[in-house]
């Protein structure tokens, strides 16, 4: 076997592509081992069912940095995200609510609910995007590792980014970082109904719920996306997020990275504190300069290698940070369209987001249940039938109907092994909330994939079923991410490096990660 | 202003009421409030574009080669029947009057669209020729349909042989029973048709199109889409990246052949044809047209010195930019022409036409932001920015 390889990445998920890419770019020999026989980690699409393409997990993109898709020249491998016209949340009555990119629409669907919000909406989004440039540049750059002298320039970096920042401005920064999302928004507008899809997004991925404290900044997500030029909010990409999992793995093999599936890792080789190589499951090993893990930080630094490895504040730091996944995810294979009784019929406000969420206490009540280890048996959905914009995913006239269900905590009363037994009756409780939005949608159902939060751990090798690799929480941010003395990609182990979601600035299919990890390890000009 | 055929359904469908005119007839700039979704639909499934307005003209009789021959730069005599080419011609000094396609119907009949009239042209240089030339502008209506999914979509309106049908092929067919020629061709980069059949049966078309469209997520389209578009394939727009020579009123509105990258298609060494003396002495062109890539960074660290997000016009721009040797702007070496973001390429492309000298250069582009006019990079590249591969495959 050839044993001259500068880096090693664990994990084909799109961060280790990513990170692949950018090595090879730089002239590194590079090999990627993914465990699975597919690409992209959570970044997948899959043909679940016959003709019915999915992204299994991960299911639409927006904040996949503009300069990576530039520097990797994804376009050519494969990459294109089609932006959503519209984010719908159909309600028991009236019309529903559809917020469109067209500002003055949206001013007119939100007045029928409250013209006073309709007027403070645009004045929201203005501050929530000059806020999103602040933090689309933090994510842009590596974070400070502490506050150490060696940070001095990172630190610096950071407060330059709220420069310019008018005084009220910060004030509502402050407010924004420390509020929940529900406070936060009661500050702006008066309609629960307004409110409770923008609460919504202030909770994805995390175990808290729309009314716990620090939820407020989540919102920033959705204002720091960057799609075609412009601050944009979500898309889906073209033949499901596989492809752009698939465009950096074509780059990286574009600049002689040599890719390999079926090849799990089981451990990495370390001497004296050195990394030196890995072993695969089927005892095979391989040598290499650098290691880079893709996998998240508890499966790297205790899973990888053996824990005693690293030092104890380290160790400790580690167990601290915190997974506890709290959602699961629905994927409905269809032969036809849900019909909204708010709003019949086929139109554009099925192409875009849908959410269920119509009140702020129905999100609030969702997150009560899961706090006692029980699945929401009316949970916030998230669903996109991306078949209605590009036909490659499903059979003609069919549909493919994805649907990111919140909470189904992992850790259920009985433990996470419960799952197994519960899986259907949270299935079940999927299909039943959609029905009462869209009756006779249950006859559509061809097929239907039932991902637990139990399901994404073992599928996909998230812990605790955490989509981030590590909730995204304020206090697992920064040089927090994934602990103190641990930012930065490097590890303990020498030359053992991370990649993935779990290091600065964390998940949502960014590639943030993989590329300043690439960057970093140039850096140290190996 | 006259409606086309199609106008009783884009009545229905026009959301935006932004209707332009184009060759006299309406046309829809876009359907929707924004062009966006119509851009993506041809990009990621279909989109379907009237395309009614070009000029239509069938030259029949043995001499029908001879005369197009004689009047465009390209040597038609190797196109095969049921094959179709693009085509420029020039005035009698070498500057080109306007681009169009020629599809051979049959071994003495062709069919050619161009965007300006031409038939008093033809006509012109067809005495004592046996040649029959029919404008069927009116007769004949257009349809482009565009995108990955087109060749399906058509598959399942019951169009056969789909698979025999090459790029730049053509066949003869029927649709729902309407008599329709249909060539592998369009104005966006991608897999594509475009289609013709009599007027009077054109909604029978579009009705059955769209119907089997529907589930390949079809959408109609209008021209901004189609603009982004073919400025990402690189294809030039009649009236926008040149003018027609007979609308000039000096020589620097006049583009030839050569200055437009298409020498590749004059073949000089012919019998004679209209503006081949010129030609001959034109090829050592000081221009050539190229395409830009504007310096993202640059243009978005532009927006940032204003304190604002980059925000580029969200449609293709068709104007002349000045383009710089210089950040100074002393000493200019050409002009873009029409530009757009690029969705599908993440890039901020152009088409410009450049002094020779200069093609293999970068140059600086002037952009007004917040009102002050300013210079970023720009790197000169092919311009056929956008070519997947399944514009050219087979398709199954």
């Amino acid at each position: 076997m050839n044993t001259s390889w500068d880096v090693v990445i664990i994990g084909g998920g799109h961060n280790g592509l990513v990170c692949a890419a950018y090595l090879a770019r730089a002239g590194r020999k590079v090999l990627v081992l993914e465990r699975r026989e597919v690409l992209g980690g959570a970044a997948v699409s899959e043909e679940i069912f016959p003709g019915f393409t999915f992204s299994v997990a991960s299911y639409v993109i927006s904040l996949f940095r503009p300069r990576i898709i530039r520097e990797l020249e994804l376009a050519k491998y494969g990459y294109q995200v089609i932006p959503m016209d519209c984010a719908f949340q159909p309600l028991h009555n009236h019309h529903g609510l559809a917020r469109w990119s067209d500002a003055v629409r949206t001013y007119s669907e939100i007045s029928r609910y409250s013209r006073l919000d309709a007027e403070n909406y645009h004045d929201f989004k203005r501050t929530l995007t000059r806020f999103g440039r602040i933090a689309a540049q933090i994510i842009n750059r590596p974070a400070p590792t502490g506050f150490r002298p060696r940070d001095l320039h990172t630190l610096t970096g950071l407060l330059q980014s709220v420069r310019g920042l008018e005084q009220h401005e910060l004030q509502q920064l402050v407010r924004l970082l420390t509020l929940s999302a529900a406070d936060f928004l009661d500050e702006w507008f008066e309609s629960e109904i307004v409110k409770a899809p923008l609460c919504a997004s202030g909770i994805i991925g995390t175990f808290q719920g729309v009314r716990s404290p620090g939820t407020a900044y989540v919102l920033l997500h959705h204002y720091m996306g960057e799609i075609d030029g412009a601050f944009r909010s979500w898309g889906f990409a073209r033949g499901g997020t596989g492809s752009v999992s698939l465009a950096c793995a074509k780059a990286a093999q574009a600049h002689g990275a040599v890719i390999r599936t079926n090849a799990e890792v089981t451990s990495v080789r370390v001497r004296n504190n050195r990394a030196t190589g890995i072993v695969l499951a089927d005892g095979e090993e391989i040598s290499a300069r650098r290691i880079v893990s893709n996998l998240d930080p508890r499966r790297t630094l205790t899973g990888l290698v053996d824990p005693a490895h690293l030092p104890e504040d380290a160790a400790d730091a580690l167990a601290r940070f915190k997974y506890r996944g709290s959602s699961g995810k629905v994927n409905l294979a269809l032969n036809g369209l849900p019909d909204f009784t708010c709003r019949p019929g086929v139109g554009d406000h099925l192409r875009g987001d849908i959410a269920i969420a119509p009140s702020v206490d129905y999100l609030e009540r969702a997150f009560d249940e899961a706090k006692y280890g029980a699945f929401s048996s009316y949970p916030f959905i998230n669903a996109v039938i991306p078949s209605l914009t590009d036909p490659s995913v499903a059979p003609p006239g069919k549909h493919v109907m994805s649907c990111f269900v919140q909470y189904a905590p992992y850790e259920l009363a009985d433990g996470p092994e419960a799952w197994s037994s519960q899986r259907e009756a949270f299935g079940r409780a999927v299909l039943d909330t959609l029905e009462e939005f869209a009756p006779g949608l249950r006859d559509h159902v061809e097929h239907m994939q039932i991902l637990t939060p139990l399901d994404l751990e073992r599928d996909f090798g998230l812990t605790e079923g955490n989509i981030f690799h590590g909730e995204l929480s304020l206090n697992q941010l920064l040089f927090q991410r994934p602990a103190w003395g641990l930012a930065g990609y490097r590890t303990p182990i020498r030359n053992l490096w991370m990649c993935g979601s779990g290091t600065h600035p964390g998940g949502g299919v960014m590639g943030a990660s993989g590329e300043l990890a690439a960057k970093a390890l140039l850096r140290e000009r190996i | 202003m006259l409606p086309t055929a199609f106008y009783s359904r884009q009545l229905d469908l026009c959301e935006s009421m932004d209707w332009t005119r184009w060759s006299g007839y309406y046309a829809p700039q876009s359907y929707q409030l924004h062009h966006e979704n119509e851009y993506h639909s041809i990009r990621t499934a279909a989109g379907l574009i009237d395309i009614s307005p070009l000029f239509k003209i069938t030259i029949t009789g043995p001499d029908s080669l001879t005369l197009l021959n004689r009047i465009v730069v390209r040597d038609l005599s190797k196109l095969k029947e049921n094959r179709v080419a693009y085509v420029v011609w020039c005035d009698p000094d070498g500057f080109v009057l306007g681009d169009g396609v020629v599809m051979r119907q049959d071994a003495d009949t062709y069919f050619f669209m161009c965007h300006d009239p031409t038939f008093g042209w033809l006509q012109k240089h067809a005495t004592h020729l046996n040649v029959s030339i029919r404008d069927e502008t009116e007769l004949l209506a257009g349809l482009s349909l565009q995108g990955p999914h087109s060749a399906k979509i058509l598959s399942h309106a019951g169009v056969k042989n789909l698979s025999g049908l090459k790029y730049f092929g053509a066949i003869h067919t029927n649709i729902n029973g309407t008599p329709t020629w249909i060539s592998r061709s369009g104005f966006t980069g991608d897999l594509g048709y475009e289609l013709w059949f009599p007027s009077n049966q054109a909604l029978n078309v579009w009705d059955t199109l769209m119907e089997s469209g529907s589930e390949y997520a079809l959408r109609a389209a209008g021209l901004k889409a189609l603009d982004v578009c073919r400025i990402e394939a690189g294809l030039l727009q009649h009236g926008v990246d040149f003018q027609n020579a007979s609308h000039a009123l000096v020589r620097s509105q006049k583009s030839t052949p050569y200055d437009l990258g298409l020498g590749w298609m004059v073949h000089l060494d012919r019998d004679p044809f209209v503006g081949q003396a010129g030609l001959r002495n034109l090829q050592n062109s000081r221009y050539t047209m190229v395409g830009l890539d504007i310096d993202w960074i640059q243009t978005r660290d532009l927006y940032e010195s204003k304190g604002l997000p980059p925000a580029l016009p969200v449609e293709a721009w068709s104007m002349s930019v000045p383009l710089y040797r210089d950040h100074a702007r002393q000493h200019q070496v050409g002009y873009a022409t029409s530009g757009t973001w690029s969705p599908i390429l993440k890039r901020y492309i152009a088409l410009a036409t450049i002094e020779t000298s200069y093609a293999s250069d970068s140059v600086r582009i002037e952009l007004a932001v917040e009102h002050a006019r300013q210079c970023v990079d720009a790197r000169i590249v092919e311009p056929r920015f956008y070519d997947p591969p399944h514009k050219r495959a087979p398709v199954g």
